[in-house]
Formats: structure tokens, sequence, C-alpha cells
């Protein structure tokens, strides 16, 4: 079948001995199984093979015309073996399958299992630097293209040798000349196989490629078809598309073509053979040099000559796409992951949230800082409020709290101790964070919310969807706290998210509490109603709050005022009000239009 | 299927050409084992090698013809099945252009990027392997059936008795592995959805520390998965032997039955060997057509979600516009009586009783909670969507009677999901007029506050955005989707909440350019923060749907309890008097 979208790709894996042991380590578990299938593969192939051979004592001995109904128990007995072999044939096949789908199953199973585990043990640096797209399609197509190999590739590999040197030993066995006019065949078998191989994956790579343009092209015009409306842009984009769509037609007309003629090429040369064959064949037993059995037998054999070459070909594809998605899929696995309890010597017990940063200095690369010289402590219960333009650093702070990203200079202390101290998870644990982006799961309300803390109890996970005035239009929801939220909680509105968002916070009982523009899309008359819940979320926690809306800042014990990196205003709204400095110009807007 | 008829027509003769070449391959296979059939019964039982040869030769041009045939075939059935996919993923892009809001709200656009991209694939392959299979399964069926027939009616009885069980079989594994596999795909789809929230989650992950308890659902959802895939798979591979256990009683029973006939001497021998061929044949044939209806399921679904975007009733279009060359000129602006509702199936309309006039050159500020309609009012100037009641006005002429191109050249909206494509930053801005001159393009960059943040990026105008402008944070953004708006120097500009992540005072230098060029041009600002709004001259108050107050800042703040609230939830109360 011709490719789907975004099917193999045909790139050679780069260290392809390592990447095959490595497989091997999967299937390996499965020995046994894998031993007892290639028994089976074995047994189908000679069974084959015998089966198409019995034929020539039948037909030379039990069926001969005008014979008479003599001979009538012999082809009977004669059929008895056949059945069994027959019998014998299906059975092997289907054991074969059978092991084959435990063994291929349960290894991808292992595979995405070990892949989705390491996922976890990540650092963010990581999930920041590579797309989620690119991420996704190892868990897809690769592990996908794995699992074709391991449940095609092995046994055709196995069973397309071994019917290849079978098929050509019984004909040597049963004529030796005729044999010689196949084998005159066989180079030519494998050079068109090979040419025509060589041949289909340029084209195919050709046609991925232009395919890979062209939905790209369609995916971000159709997401962006409202604006492409606003500014009458339609039939720009029509032409757009259709010169990638016919730049595709083109490519896909070769790969398509070459893709098919794999078949009838292959198939039609050895009629050609099988004709040659069966012409030689004739004339030598027109001349009594050969028996009429022996060259039915004959001539099937080489008609299916060019099955297993052909096989053999088709699974070059399938193995190098494998190889190149386990190489991917390998390479996430080996990932440095996060050192979250090297330097653990500290135990978090009994935090009381006091938090300091004193002379932080980071950059996500090296070379570019992104803050500098940090300093900024919060007592317990105190709450801390960074202000500033966008870029200007303020989430890259609380991104160091909790250890996403650790810090090149400087140290941030929780309860007198360096961070690094304690056990990563612990820190985590310890610190609620309410993010910019709201993110929900596929699951009921409830369980979003108890994603904060999984032993909570229904009442508590009312409780702080109270707290976080999320309670009313859950009420609303068709079923409550059991309405399932799809695809990132599409069916809510922004600030709907939002507040669950808080909610999830809530129910954690951590003693620092970060809220990165917690609540931005929530508007000014909703967030006033929720301010009470929000106070006493924040009541008892030491609270990092990062906000656009100066309104919500107001009563911090501490505003911080963050340009390019740096702290360059500090104080509460009052005094920052009096300085009529940075923080004046942006609560009023007002400065730079005089 | 009637509709795809339309797409096969210009490609005809490759549509026909292509089947007529795999014709000759089946006329081959079925002609060569009667050729080894005559050449046992004739040549060999005769002693005659010259017929044989005769034959042979026969069988070796039969075999060069079917190569011909063989990749003729191929050839065209690959041109008309890429041509014809290629055609319709044209047209259903073409459609989509044509789409109102309320048609893309319908289908989202995920779904529509779906069907362009794998239904159009799904229908093409399918295309690809009907024009191959179709005369060939059914031809090599027929033409060796044929055959076995007139070898041999009373052996052909055999057939009679297989090929229905063997349908019947096929057609009961296949029943019962369809489900199976539906639950396997949704298990995979399930995990993949799983994966992805997993990683776009991460740091809500990481921060409650739940990798473990991500893990172990994973870990239950792949494993459903593995124990859904061997359940579907169990099936199928029984397939096989049993297909092959239902050749082989059909050969075993042909030798049986024939070998007697030979013996009796009422059959000759070569039309035995002959005839189990015929019955593979036949066999595989039925095997195939299996295959081919387990493809057509599949590529019928998809041909049936191609079919509802082009059945799809174009949700508004210009046709019965009375005015069509008639250009927005001045820009006044009236809602009469408005009411409007997304869905026809809702209860509560969205806009309620909206009566509105706008004057041409005036800055209108609508501020209102989320939810209450903002955006639906605004979105009914440029005809994104149409109301359901009442009328809206441009310049004393409604909506509806302008062309689509016409109206919407004048209204310039920057929208507040907005979106700007992969391409240069000049390219991106061009959207807004394509043969603007550099010095329209800074300028309009220049009055958007985008001019300075463009320059400092090394290579400036000619910056690649990455697809969705990721590479440039959210207030450059928005200010970007701005300076594309002035560039087309509309005579309405309206800017739904299109400073959110703008800082104030960048924001009022935005708006301050306002009163300069696109002084004459009427701007309406759908915006959260009172400073927004404050300056305009008219402010217009929205709740649930209904318009509350129109007046200007001093009036509301006297009169409207709304505006009030909305407020002083955001100034401190001293400072309304500072």
């Amino acid at each position: 079948m011709p490719p789907g979208p975004r099917g193999m790709d045909n790139r050679k894996p780069k260290n392809t001995k390592a990447v095959i042991a490595r497989l091997f380590g999967y299937v390996g578990k499965f020995k046994g199984r894998m031993i007892l299938a290639l028994v089976c593969v074995v047994i189908h192939t000679v069974a084959n093979l015998a089966g198409s051979y019995m034929l020539r004592p039948i037909i030379n001995n039990y069926i001969i015309e005008g014979a008479g109904l003599e001979k009538l128990a012999g082809l009977g007995m004669g059929l008895m073996v056949l059945a069994g072999i027959y019998l014998v044939n299906v059975i092997s096949t289907y054991l074969q399958s059978r092991l084959m789908v435990t063994v291929s199953q349960s290894s991808l199973e292992a595979i995405r299992n070990d892949l989705f585990v390491k996922t976890q043990k990540l650092p963010v640096r990581y999930f920041d630097a590579n797309a989620t797209g690119d991420l996704m399609s190892r868990f897809t197509n690769d592990v996908d293209n794995i699992g074709m190999m391991l449940v095609n590739s092995l046994v055709s590999l196995v069973q397309g040798s071994l019917q290849l040197l079978g098929t050509l030993a019984m004909m040597i066995y049963t004529n030796i000349w005729l044999t010689l006019i196949t084998v005159v065949f066989v180079p030519l078998f494998i050079k068109s196989a090979g040419a025509i191989g060589n041949k289909s994956r340029k084209y195919y790579r050709e046609q991925q490629k232009a395919l890979g343009a062209l939905n790209g092209y369609v995916e971000e015009s159709v997401n962006g078809q409202k604006v492409v409306k606003v500014f009458n842009h339609e039939a720009e984009c029509i032409e757009e598309f259709s010169a990638l769509n016919a730049d595709l037609r083109n490519k896909q007309v070769g790969a398509q073509f070459f893709g098919g003629i794999m078949g009838p090429i292959m198939g039609n040369m050895s009629k050609i053979c099988y004709a040659l064959t069966a012409m030689v064949g004739g004339v030598l037993c027109a001349l009594g040099r050969f028996d009429v059995g022996g060259l039915t037998v004959f001539v099937n054999y080489s008609n299916q000559f060019s099955f297993p070459i052909m096989n053999l070909a088709n699974q070059v594809t399938t193995i190098f796409s494998a190889l190149a998605g386990a190489e991917r899929v390998f390479e996430m696995m080996d990932q440095e992951p996060e050192h979250l309890k090297d330097n653990a010597t500290e135990v978090m017990d009994d935090i009381q949230g006091h938090v300091e940063l004193r002379h932080v200095n980071f950059g996500y690369v090296e070379g570019k800082t992104v803050l500098k010289d940090i300093n900024v402590e919060a007592k317990p219960g105190q709450k801390i409020a960074f202000v500033g333009s966008t870029g200007a650093g303020k989430t890259t702070i609380t991104n160091l709290l909790n250890r996403f990203y650790d810090i090149q200079e400087g140290e941030i202390l929780i309860d007198g101790v360096e961070i690094k101290k304690y056990n990563g998870e612990d820190l985590r644990r310890h610190i609620a964070m309410v993010l910019q982006d709201t993110h929900l799961f596929t699951g009921t309300v409830k369980e979003n919310i108890r994603f904060g803390r999984l032993d909570a109890t229904d009442e508590e996970v009312e409780q702080a969807a109270r707290t976080a005035s999320a309670h009313s239009f859950i009420m609303r929801l068709d079923h409550g706290y059991d309405t399932q939220l799809e695809g990132d909680g599409a069916n809510l509105s922004q600030g709907q998210r939002q507040l669950l968002n808080i909610a999830r916070a809530a129910i954690s009982k951590a003693p620092i509490l970060v809220l990165d523009e917690a609540t931005s899309s929530v508007d000014t008359r909703t967030e006033r109603h929720i301010e009470h819940g929000m106070e006493r979320l924040m009541k008892n926690r030491t609270t990092f709050v990062i906000a656009h809306r100066l309104s919500t800042v107001r009563n911090a014990d501490l505003i911080c005022v963050l340009e390019h990196g740096e702290i360059i205003e500090r104080g509460t709204h009052e005094e920052l009000l009096a300085m009529e400095g940075r923080y004046y110009e942006l609560y009023t807007g007002k400065k730079e239009l005089d | 299927m009637k509709r795809w008829f339309k797409y096969v027509k210009p490609y005809a003769k490759y549509f026909i050409l292509g089947p007529l070449l795999m014709i000759i391959e089946v006329l081959g296979e079925v002609v060569m084992p009667k050729l080894f059939a005559n050449i046992i019964n004739n040549g060999v039982a005769n002693q005659n090698p010259g017929y044989v040869v005769t034959m042979g030769l026969l069988m070796i041009g039969m075999s060069v013809l079917m190569i011909v045939g063989g990749v003729g075939g191929c050839y065209f059935g690959a041109k008309a099945s890429i041509n014809f996919g290629a055609d319709v993923r044209k047209d259903v892009y073409t459609k989509v252009q044509t789409f109102g809001f309320s048609n893309i709200d319908k289908f989202s656009t995920g779904s529509l990027v779906t069907r362009l991209t794998n239904d159009v694939t799904q229908i093409q392959n399918f295309t690809n392997m009907l024009l191959r299979m179709c005369l060939r399964t059914p031809g090599m069926l027929i033409g060796a059936l044929y055959m076995a027939i007139r070898l041999n009616a009373r052996l052909a009885l055999v057939l009679a008795v297989i090929m229905p069980v063997m349908v019947i079989v096929m057609g009961f594994v296949l029943k019962i592995s369809f489900p199976k596999f539906s639950k396997m795909q949704a298990m995979v789809d399930g995990l993949n959805t799983k994966v992805q929230e997993n990683i776009t989650n991460i740091r809500v992950v990481k921060s409650f520390v739940r990798e473990d308890y991500e893990e172990e659902r994973f870990r239950t959802a792949n494993g459903n998965l593995k124990k859904a895939g061997m359940d579907a798979i169990g099936i199928i591979i029984l397939m096989m032997p049993v297909m092959t256990l239902f050749m082989n009683l059909a050969s075993l029973s042909v030798i049986w039955f024939g070998g007697k006939m030979v013996l009796v001497g009422t059959m000759p021998l070569g039309n035995l060997t002959a005839f189990i061929t015929y019955i593979m044949q036949i066999l595989s044939s039925l095997m195939m057509l299996s295959m081919i209806f387990m493809q057509l399921s599949r590529a019928s679904a998809s041909s049936k979600r191609l079919g509802e975007v082009l059945d799809e009733k174009v949700s508004l279009t210009d046709e019965n516009a009375a005015h069509k060359d008639k250009l927005v000129e001045e820009g006044r602006i009236e809602f009469r009586n408005v009411g409007f509702r997304y869905y026809e199936t809702s209860e509560k309309e969205v806009l309620i009783d909206i009566n509105l006039t706008i004057e041409p050159g005036q800055t209108v500020g609508i501020i209102g909670s989320t939810g209450c309609g903002k955006t639906t009012l605004v979105s009914m100037i440029p005809r994104l969507y149409d109301v359901d009641r009442g009328e809206v006005l441009i310049d004393g002429i409604n909506v509806k009677d302008y062309s689509l191109y016409n109206l919407r050249e004048g209204v310039g909206m920057v929208l507040q999901k907005n979106v700007l494509f992969s391409g240069t930053i000049e390219k991106n801005l061009r959207w807004g007029n394509k043969n603007a001159t550099e010095e329209e393009i800074t300028q309009a960059a220049k009055n958007a506050q985008a001019d300075d943040f463009i320059r400092s990026f090394s290579d400036g105008y000619q910056r690649m955005l990455d697809q969705g402008g990721t590479n440039v944070s959210g207030g450059q953004k928005q200010r970007l989707c701005i300076a594309r708006a002035l560039l087309k120097k509309p005579r309405i500009l309206i800017l739904d909440d299109s400073t959110s992540a703008v800082d104030t005072a960048t924001e009022a230098r935005i708006r301050q350019t306002f009163k300069g060029e696109l002084k004459d041009s009427t701007k309406i600002i759908i915006a959260q923060r009172i400073s927004s709004v404050k300056d305009a001259d008219m402010i217009v108050v929205m709740d649930d749907g209904r318009i509350t107050g129109v007046g200007t800042h001093d009036e509301l703040l006297k009169s409207n309890e709304e505006y009030q609230e909305i407020y002083y939830s955001q100034m401190d109360k001293e400072e309304v008097t500072a």
C-alpha cells in the first residue's frame, strides 16, 4: 500500500549495529518464543516446499492417463500424506504468527513504556528546546515503524531466505539442467529488485518532502483561516496551495509508479522464466528425458522463485525506516535526565516558607544573561510580586525556584538551606504553581483538581474549587464535578480554565505558592469577586505573584519591578507610586504621552 | 460515489487505460496455465518437441506483454489516482476558503486539516489500489472460473462447495475483527493524546511531582493497548492459515476427483495441473477481494468526511448583494435591533436588541466582562457572521449588500486570537497590502510600535517567523498583527483585545498614532483595561449580550453601575481624583 502522509522515511541510521543490538535487547526477553517462532518458520517453509514437491510422485505414480481405478488406493494414500503436510504447514503458519504477535506487541509495549518513563525524567530544558510535534512523532511514527519491522521483517527475512534456498535446492534436486535457466535469471531478479527499490526510495523521499510541505501549509493556513478571511487573502492562499499541490502531484506520480512496478516487473519476469522452463522442460519430456510430474512441480517452483526475492527487497525499506526510528527513540532515551537528588543532604521537614534569592544570575543559553544579580527575601507568609514588561524575566524567576532550570551563579535558599541540597522532588512538592498557560488533562473536573493532591477527598476538592471561585461554574456544567474535559479543557473558556488551575494549586498543601499570570484571562470584575478566595489561598503561604495587570499586585508586601533581567525598583505599591519611577509609568500609562 | 465522478472525468483516459492494460496481465495469467496444459497434453504426450517450442514461445511472448501491461497499468493507475487526489484536495481547500466563520466553527480547524491531509491521502490510495485491482481481481476470478469450467465443468463443482464456505468464513473473520480494530485504533488515539498532554503539560506534571502518577496511568493505557492489539491481530492472523487451509482442501479434492478422471481417461493429465492453478487463482482473487472490502470501508469513511466539507452550505455569501461595486467610504456604522446566536439550537441570544450608531472618524471603546458579547458584536461589521435579527449598516447600506471583498477591504480587524504565518516579517505585514512600498511598511510598523523591535533583529524585516509566530513574544506578536492591519489603511479599524500583552505605556503610544494618521478612520477598541478606552469619543458598556450604557468616560462613571464597578476593580479609589 502506498505510504500515508507521515509514513516512513528512509534515512539510514548512523550507528546501525548499536541500534540493532539494542532492539534485540527488547525482543531478547522473548528468546524462547522467538526460537519457537523460527522453528515454526522453518517447518512452514519446509512443508511448503514438500507440499509442492509431493505432486511429482503423485502425478508420476498414481495419475496416469487411462491407467484405470486400481491406482486409486495409492492416490488416496498420496493425498493423505499431502493433507498431512498441508496441515503441518497451516498449523506452523498460525503458531508462528501467534508467537510473533506476542513478541512484537510486548516489545512495543516495553519500548513505549521505557520511552515514556524516560520522558518523565527529562529536564524542562529538553522540552523547551524540542518541538512537541517532534517528540510526539517518536512515540507515534517511530515506534510504529519499529513495530512494522518486528511484526514482518524478522520472520520475512528468515522465511524469504529459507524459501529461496529451499526452492533452489528442490529445483536442483528435481532437474539440475532446468535449474540453470532459473539461475541465469537470479542476478537479473536481484538487480531489478535493487534498482527499482532504490529508484522508488528516492522518489518516495521527494514525495514525502513535498507532502510535508503541503500538509504544513494546509495546517498553517487552515488554522489561520479566520485571519485569511479578514484580510481577503483567500485567492493568494489558493494560489500558493495550488503551487505546492502541483509539486506534490509531480513527485507522487514518480513515487507511486516506481513503488508499484516492483510487483508486475518481478512477477512477470518470473513468468518468462516459467515459460522458458516449461518450454525446455516440455521438450525434454517429449524426448523422454524428464517426467511430467517433475515438470509440473518444477514450473511451479520457478514461478514462485521471485516471491521471496520481492519479499526481501520490500523488507529493506521497512528495516531502514525502523532502524532510523529506533535510533531517534533511543536518542531520546539516552538524554541526560534531571539530577534532582544528587546533592540531597537536607530533609525538607516542617518548612516555614522563608525564601531568599541571593545574587542570582541566570541565562538559558550560556553567555546570554536573562537575570542579573537578583536579590529578594520573602519571609514566611509574605506576598512578593514581580512586575515588568514582557521579556523582562519574570517567568524565569519561577522556573528557578522549583529547579526547572538551575542557576549559574548565586544561591536560592528555602528556610536557610540552598535548594540544591534538598531532594528536588521534595522541593517541588513544597511549591504549588499556577502557570501562565493553562494546562488541563483529559478527564473529569474532579480528577483535574485532584491532580494537586491525589489523596484529597471529594469535600476537599469542592473546598478548593470554592476557594478558586470555580464552584459555581462547575455546578453549571452538565455533570458538575464529573464533567469530562476534552483536549486541554477546550470546552471551557480561558478564564474558567484558569480558575481550575487555581483550584488545583489550592488543594495542595504546599507552603510556597507561585502565581504566574494566574488570572490574566479572568476579567477584572470576576477577578475582584475572587479576591477573597485568593486571599484565603495565599494566607499562611509565601506567595510569589507575577502579573501583567498591576491591580492584582497592589497589596503585595514587596513589589519588584524587573527590566532587562534586573530589579530596577522595589517597594510597596504606595512607596513605588511615590517614587514616580518606572512603576508609576507602568501603572498610570500616562507619563510617556506627556 | 457519484460526486467523485466529476474528478475522474478530466483523467478519463488514464482511468480507462490503467485497468485495460492491467487486463492484459490478467489475460496472460489466465491463459498461461492453459498453454502449459497444452504442452503436457499435446506436446509431451505426442512427443512433439516442435509443438512444445511453439507453445513455449507463445508463453514467453505473453510474459513480455504482461510486463508491458503491468508497468503500463501501474503508470496510468498512478497518474489517474494522483491527479484525482490532487484535484479533490484542491477543491476541498478552495471550498474551505469560501467558508464563513460559522462553517469553520462547525468543523473546527483541526478537523479540517485532518480531512485535507489524511482523508485525501486515504481516498487517493484507495483509488490507486482500486485501479490496479478493480479489473484485475474480478477479471482473474471470472477468467479463471471460466477456464476451469471449460476445462472440466464437473470438477468445477468442487468450487461450488468451497467458494461459498470460504466467503462466509472470510466475512465472519472480517466482521469480528472490524470492531476489534476500531477499538484498538481508539486506544492508539487515546494513548497519543495521553503523551501529547503529558508533554505539553510537563511543567504542571513536574511542579506537582506527578511523574510516577503519570507513568502509572501511561502503563495502564499502554497495557490496555497491547491487549486490544493482541485481540485484534489475534483474529486477523487466523485469516491466512484458514484461507490456506481452504485452498489446500480445494486442491486435494481436485487432485482426488480429477485424478480419478485421468485414471479412467475422461480428462487429460495436463488439464488437471492447469485446473489446480486455476483453483489457486480463484481463491487468491477471493482473498484479494476481501482486502479491497477492508480498504473500502476505510476509504468510504474518508470519502464521507470529505463529502461533508464539499457539501457544506457556505454560511454567508455575497451572491445577493445589491451594491457589489460599492466601497466603504466614510465608515459610519449602525446596528439596528440586532440579535444573534451562534447555533440555531442555542436558547439564549449572544447579542440582544443591539442599537448603536458610530459616526465616521470616531474612536469607540467597548468594555464588559468575558463572554458578554463584545467580540461577537464587532464580528458583525465585516460580516464574519450574519445577524439573525435586525441589520447592520455601513454608510447607510446593509453589510449584506456589499461584496464581501469590498466590505472586508474597508474593515481592518485585529482578532483576539491572532495568527502570524511562517515567512518573513515583511511577508506577514504585506498581508495588509501586497503592493505596499517599503516606506509604507515601515510607517505601519512604526505606528504599531513594532519598528524598534523589528530593527533589533539582525535580519530586521527579513526575519523569518516560525509557524504561528512562536519565535516572537506575545506582545511583539500583537504589535505585528496591528501593523498588518494598519497597512491596510482601513476606513474602519477594529482592535479586539489586541494589546493585552503590550504594556500600558506602549499601548498608549499606539493609541496616540490613531489620532494622527488614522484620524478619519472609525476606530473600535475592545479592551479589558479602562485605561485603553478612557479617552475614546464614546464608550459602550456591555453585559450579557446587551448594551447597558453608552457615553464618555466621565458620563459613564457618573451614571453606569457596571462601568463604575469595572473602574474600581482596576483603580484605587484615591486615584479617581488624581
